[in-house]
């Protein structure tokens, strides 16, 4: 059967999509220019759990949930669930952790980076000329034999145990529902106020991912990929899909009236611009050396890649950390300790990329 | 006899780096690829048309496909 989703129609429809459900997404109640953020939202999830116990970000993101279950159903649907694992865990765990460290600086995943530019928010080039260094970087050590070995074939219950996992969360959320005013129900969080305390309504935000998990599935749709492709191979397939996600939710941010142009006063956003930059370099490069951006990481997890699952897992302690030890920005701007880390994570990444070489013909 | 790469079990974007090298090195007209993934297969695919190859051939195979690329005439 021919996958019409990863043709290049299918990959603009599939990015139009996306950028028209995330401005959706906002207009119902997700925060502003962050109809869907992976990053921000996998840190939202660790603040429900109470694994950060930052008050403004704590909230159970039924969308992230859904685009494991979707891509999950897709790849059982379409045949393609392939229960894998075993390709270097560990360090996909540190990318995962410091992807999280870099994209909480500049304050948004690759997707985020571009709901902020299509809603007026100009801080956001400076994150995307980062995500684009830093994959120019990762591609310098693809080129020079950077390879963190083969997978293998694994039982299909591995393959079960990420999506399991958000099922879990999603029963969580259900029998601990939001109480009006309070800030937690049975054990999980609920944010008062800030970014954790906008939220379209539960059913919608899940409805919208498990659509956007099916679609990203099918399609394969990835903002590292999309600017790496293009780099590496002068290949545009997957990089207009990202340009359509743009377009898309420009111009629903221009009908919705939620376009604000400027640099200043943008929302969850500062003006840092070099730690703006700086963190997505870090984020970009850790991608690149992991295969697969944020969101490709849910899907790829939802598909049976156990080691996908490993680097979102990552993301969710990097998060734990983030939060926990002043490492993410906020409006104020970049901290001392979060440029610490960013400094760490680079020479974690830079070691990672010159130290983990082989022959690209022979095997490890 | 045609060269056959293995690329099963590599994360993106490793299977279309190896079908690239092979494709400037080779002095076949065809080559044969081994993937264990749909994305693998297409991205090969993809790649090896732009450099002026075809997939002539995919067929499943232990768990993944056997894809056999030839240069266009």
């Amino acid at each position: 059967m021919k996958n019409v989703l990863a043709t290049k129609r299918g990959i603009i429809g599939v990015g139009i999509a996306i950028g028209v459900l995330a401005s959706l997404l906002q207009f119902w109640g997700n925060p502003a220019n962050m109809g869907i953020c992976v990053a921000c939202f996998v840190r939202d999830i660790t603040g429900a759990l109470g694994l950060h116990r930052a008050p403004v970000v704590q909230y159970m993101r039924p969308e992230i949930i859904g685009f494991v279950l979707g891509s999950f159903v897709s790849a059982y649907i379409f045949k393609e669930f392939r229960p894998r694992l075993g390709s270097a865990p560990v360090v996909r765990f540190t990318l995962g952790f410091f992807a999280m460290i870099g994209a909480l600086i500049f304050l948004g995943c690759p997707w985020r980076a571009l709901l902020r530019l299509a809603g007026g928010d100009f801080n956001a080039i400076l994150g995307l000329l980062g995500l684009a260094a830093g994959i120019w970087i990762g591609t310098m050590f693809l080129k020079s034999g950077y390879n963190l070995g083969s997978s293998h074939k694994t039982y299909t219950s591995a393959g079960w145990i990420f999506p399991i996992i958000m099922l879990v969360f999603l029963i969580i959320m259900l029998f601990n529902p939001m109480i009006a005013g309070e800030s937690k129900s049975g054990i999980i969080f609920y944010s008062l106020e800030g970014p954790g305390s906008l939220h379209a309504p539960l059913i919608i935000s899940l409805v919208i991912g498990l659509v956007i998990g099916v679609l990203a599935q099918r399609s394969r749709f990835c903002t590292m990929g999309a600017i790496r492709d293009l780099i590496l191979f002068k290949q545009t397939h997957l990089f207009v899909g990202l340009i359509s996600l743009a377009v898309a939710a420009f111009i629903m941010n221009l009908v919705l009236n939620q376009f604000n142009p400027g640099f200043a006063n943008q929302p969850v956003a500062h003006t840092m611009h070099i730690w703006n930059f700086a963190g997505m370099v870090l984020a970009g490069l850790a991608f690149t050396l992991a295969g697969g951006c944020p969101g490709r990481q849910l899907f790829l997890s939802g598909e049976g890649d156990g080691d996908a699952s490993v680097f979102v897992i990552g993301m969710i302690v990097g998060a734990a950390f983030a939060h926990n030890f002043g490492l993410a920005s906020s409006g104020a701007g970049a901290t001392t300790a979060g440029i610490v880390a960013l400094s760490i994570g680079f020479i974690s990444c830079l070691l990672i990329g010159f130290t983990m070489k082989e022959n690209i013909s022979g095997g490890i | 006899m045609s060269k056959i790469i293995d690329a099963k079990g590599l994360s993106c974007p490793q299977p279309v780096i190896l079908t690239l090298n092979a494709i400037k090195k080779t002095t076949d007209g065809e080559l044969i690829i081994l993937v264990d993934t749909d994305t693998a297969k297409e991205n090969v695919s993809r790649a090896a048309s732009a450099q002026g190859w075809e997939a002539a051939d995919i067929k499943p195979e232990n768990d993944g496909y056997r894809i056999t690329l030839r240069k266009e005439k």
